[in-house]
């Protein structure tokens, strides 16, 4: 494995981990309390439902 | 007040799980190959941890804090939601439990095992070990203290908070002479786990627009919502009727 695989690897497993599902949902979730706070919508509630649903989905997927 | 008191602790909890974890590989090869060579590795590693500390700390304060937050944020979002789902598989009986006194025995043993290289004065298996050992569970230390102390501009607190519980584990190691078997690791990294998220929901919003409900003072409702919800996950994982995982 080249140094360069070895360190975006040590990166992916850094941020992303185990489940990258976790990640790209995150990543929806953060840009949809942006479109939904530029539309001059409150929306502090968004990321943490997001986080314990994202959770949740991903703890359920382990254990099945 | 509230949120400095939060930084405080959660690079205390995260500094001291890692240096838990760091103690126990030390301490291995340390014990069966002798204390030189892995003292300077140890030495080394610190060494490097500072500089980075010292390179990005100062350098991140250069990006505008709305930014900041948000890219923050989200790496410790991402970051932080690891720690908490494996604290709630490990808690939930799905994932196997740190044990030191396990670890210590693997370590030990592998040291044992490996070839001496005494002649040439140093042995470099004692000194990769512990050099790779300190670097990589201080790496996520790193990464906490750089961002928590930058993100709320005290990058001193983050670094006190973290140096003091290395020194602490480090103490109580010394006093012990062995492992520490009786730190309740899982329950911190549970907590570890709790507290990054949180804080990554808190400054990802922020970055993004978000006006929080209570101001700074959100963080500890934010807390409490996923601790709330982490237990409701834990109580209903331990209901499902799969074969706990061997404790290691």
């Amino acid at each position: 494995m080249t140094f360069l695989r070895r360190f975006l690897r040590f990166w992916w497993d850094f941020v992303v981990g185990d489940d990258w599902r976790v990640a790209v949902g995150l990543a929806v979730a953060i840009a949809a309390t942006w479109q939904l706070e530029q539309a001059g919508i409150a929306a502090w509630w968004l990321l943490p439902l997001a986080v314990v649903l994202l959770l949740a989905a991903s703890v359920r997927r382990e254990v099945r | 007040m509230s949120s400095d008191v939060l930084l405080f602790l959660t690079t205390f909890a995260a500094s001291a799980v890692e240096a838990v974890e760091a103690l126990t590989i030390v301490l291995a090869v340390g014990v069966v190959r002798g204390w030189r060579s892995t003292l300077f590795g140890v030495g080394a590693a610190a060494v490097v941890l500072a500089a980075i500390v010292a390179a990005l700390g100062p350098a991140l304060r250069l990006i505008p804090i709305e930014t900041l937050r948000l890219v923050v944020g989200a790496l410790l979002l991402a970051f932080g939601l690891q720690w908490f789902r494996k604290a709630v598989l490990r808690a939930g009986g799905f994932k196997p439990m740190r044990d030191e006194a396990t670890a210590f025995a693997r370590e030990r043993g592998e040291a044992a095992a490996a070839p001496s290289a005494r002649s040439t004065g140093t042995d470099w298996y004692s000194f990769t070990v512990a050099f790779k050992g300190v670097l990589l569970e201080g790496l996520e230390v790193t990464f906490i203290v750089v961002t928590f102390g930058s993100t709320q501009g005290r990058l001193g607190l983050a670094v006190a908070a973290a140096v003091s519980a290395a020194v602490l584990v480090v103490l109580v190691g010394l006093a012990v002479r062995g492992p520490l078997e009786r730190v309740p690791e899982n329950n911190l990294k549970f907590a570890v786990g709790v507290l990054l998220t949180s804080f990554g929901v808190f400054w990802a919003g922020e970055g993004v627009g978000v006006d929080w409900p209570g101001g700074d003072l959100a963080i500890l409702w934010i807390v409490g919502f996923l601790a709330l919800a982490a237990f409701a996950l834990v109580r209903r994982l331990r209901l499902v009727p799969t074969p706990r995982a061997a404790a290691t």
